[in-house]
């Protein structure tokens, strides 16, 4: 469900990429859910080229298509083609997915450092709002932001950033205060090193693995969470494609076809299971007490 | 223990007012003036004028929080826009829905989970580990509003076998109403919290005194029922109360698939006729159910471990 990583800090090694990469392209489950992954992204990228029609052209000649050799998946009941519909529809979901998770690591790592390497007041009122924002789970927290601030795309990254950054402060507080208390940041103090610059280039590199593990299985969330906020409307608009609204127009159009919310819902399922998946792949080689089996 | 128990709620009071504060805040952040929403464009400045004094817009902002809190803790949400009904009726009205539908999907879930959990560390490593390991991998990856639309075709529109909408009259027929958006909620959370119960049980099956249990020549069920499952209930819990606050993400979207009453659907239809008072409730309640979860968490540790109290 949500990704808890209490542990102990993980540092981000030179050539860890590489030996991640290794390892996932020797098992083959992950090699395997890195290509469904690849796929979408390339989908995603180039879907202006890949999809086979205009993903918002209405005709009314062709209204609930079933699957057919012209129309893969079929057509909705604007006549839209449901395939090039979930192409874009990736865009959207992986945009969203990455930039969000991404903004609010930056920003809860921020405040996640300043109150672990701090202490005292610092941490505590820091503390006490994490604590706060952690009680709500991230997607009742997005919709209920969602709900005060409107739909929109970048309400959408505001949202997602502010559910999502108390997640990665926490991690990044309990990592920094760990990594606060060993020798050769006393030493760094000592020699006259500024506290930024500590920050910087010695607390940061500790805990930036820790930071990573995290950042996978949290867009796996944001895609759902996108998924479910234009489900409800509040997301993305008509006639954008994204999956969440392609399965709330096909709500209002049971009787017709029910292929535009099976492929979507199918799209989004694989998406988050491949970002899971390697999101696991990724916890087991940085961070090794972690794996469950 | 009960100090214990008196210092977990005072602890819940500041939480909530910074959490109503937080509403506060995020309320008047809201684009566009409620007052102009509420007449129309085409509204005169003096018409403007009266409705902000009417919605108590007009009184310095510290005199609004303060009425703001006041409201919220009398359960005064004011009058809808649209309807002109009491807001604090209309919350009465659809909360036991909602709480309905996390109480049984929380029972089925559980029901579904425990056993899988047990099985699985019980037979680690084979068919039946692996079985529930995809069970759960599935489970975490479905979306339950997408489970919840597959369900209502399946079952409601095509075998005709569940109701298509509404919450029913009568408890028989609000079960029969009920069952299946508990059910695409029951799973996600089966999937999570057999996770859980694997994990912990087999922590404990390791540990001396099952051993000796089994020495003493224990049968095996009563070994891991008696001995087992009852040691390892502690994370299990937590998990249980994890999963009932995002039951009530899935609740807003499952009741607007099954087209039930209930707090997230008065949520979503007041955003789309931007009724602010009740977004504003809608909210504020959501908030209260997550504060009041987490709590009776806190107080259950309490009582189901004894620790956690002399540790403090």
């Amino acid at each position: 469900m949500t990704p808890a990583a209490e542990a102990a800090p993980v540092p981000l090694e030179r050539g860890i990429l590489a030996q991640i990469a290794i390892s996932i392209v020797r098992d083959r489950v992950s090699l395997f859910f890195l290509l469904v992954l690849v796929a979408i992204v390339l989908l995603a990228i180039f879907a202006d080229r890949i999809a086979p029609y205009d993903p918002i052209a209405q005709s009314l000649l062709s209204i609930n298509l079933p699957p057919s050799v012209e129309h893969w998946l079929g057509t909705d009941q604007f006549g839209r083609d449901v395939l090039s519909r979930i192409i874009y529809g990736a865009r959207t979901s992986l945009l969203l997915g990455v930039t969000a998770p991404a903004i609010a690591a930056v920003i809860g790592t921020a405040f996640g450092v300043t109150a672990g390497y701090f202490g005292g007041w610092t941490d505590r009122i820091i503390s006490r709002f994490l604590d706060i924002f952690l009680a709500f789970p991230a997607l009742l927290l997005g919709i209920l932001i969602a709900a005060a601030l409107g739909a929109g795309f970048w309400n959408m990254v505001v949202v997602l950033t502010v559910a999502f950054a108390p997640r990665f402060a926490r991690i990044a507080r309990a990592s920094t205060m760990s990594v606060r208390s060993e020798a050769f940041i006393e030493a760094a103090i000592a020699s006259g090193m500024r506290t930024p610059a500590i920050m910087l280039h010695h607390i940061l590199p500790n805990i930036a693995g820790s930071i990573v593990v995290v950042l996978t299985l949290w867009i796996a969330t944001a895609v759902r969470l996108e998924a479910t906020l234009s489900f409800l409307g509040l997301g993305t608009q008509p006639p954008k494609a994204s999956w969440g609204n392609i399965i709330r127009d096909g709500l209002g159009n049971l009787f017709g076809s029910p292929w535009p919310i099976v492929a979507a819902g199918l799209a989004i399922t694989l998406t988050v299971l491949a970002f899971n998946m390697l999101g696991d792949a990724v916890r087991d080689i940085l961070d090794p007490e972690a794996r469950d089996e | 223990m009960w100090r214990l128990v008196a210092s977990r709620v005072l602890d819940a009071i500041p939480t909530m007012l910074l959490v109503l504060s937080l509403v506060f805040v995020a309320m008047r952040l809201l684009p566009g003036d409620p007052a102009v929403t509420l007449l129309g464009d085409h509204a005169t400045p003096a018409q403007i004028e009266a409705m902000r004094a009417r919605l108590g817009l007009d009184i310095p902002l510290w005199q609004q929080y303060l009425r703001f809190l006041w409201n919220a803790l009398t359960f005064d949400f004011g009058r809808s826009f649209v309807n002109s009904q009491s807001v604090a009726a209309m919350v009465g009205l659809n909360l036991p829905y909602t709480i309905e539908l996390t109480i049984v999907s929380t029972l089925i879930g559980t029901i579904i989970a425990i056993p899988l959990g047990v099985l699985a560390a019980t037979h680690r490593g084979k068919a039946a580990d692996y079985a529930t390991r995809l069970f759960s991998l599935a489970g975490f990856a479905i979306p339950d509003f997408y489970l919840g639309a597959l369900l209502l075709i399946t079952f409601s529109l095509n075998l005709g076998w569940f109701p298509i909408n509404g919450g029913g009259a009568g408890f028989v027929d609000r079960m029969y109403h009920v069952f299946l958006p508990a059910i695409a909620l029951a799973f996600i959370k089966a999937a999570f919290v057999s996770r859980l119960t694997r994990s912990s049980l087999l922590e404990v099956l390791n540990k001396d005194f099952v051993r000796t249990a089994r020495a003493k020549g224990g049968r095996e069920p009563r070994v891991i029922y008696r001995h087992g499952l009852r040691n390892a209930l502690l994370p299990v819990v937590t998990g249980l109360g994890l999963s009932i606050l995002s039951t009530l993400s899935g609740s807003v979207a499952i009741e607007f698939i099954f087209g039930r009453p209930g707090v997230g659907s008065m949520l979503i239809t007041g955003i789309e006729t931007r009724d602010y008072p009740v977004i504003q409730a809608g909210i504020i309640v959501f908030a209260m159910f997550v504060v009041i979860v987490n709590l009776v968490m806190d107080i259950l540790y309490v009582f189901i471990d004894p620790r956690v109290g002399a540790v403090r």
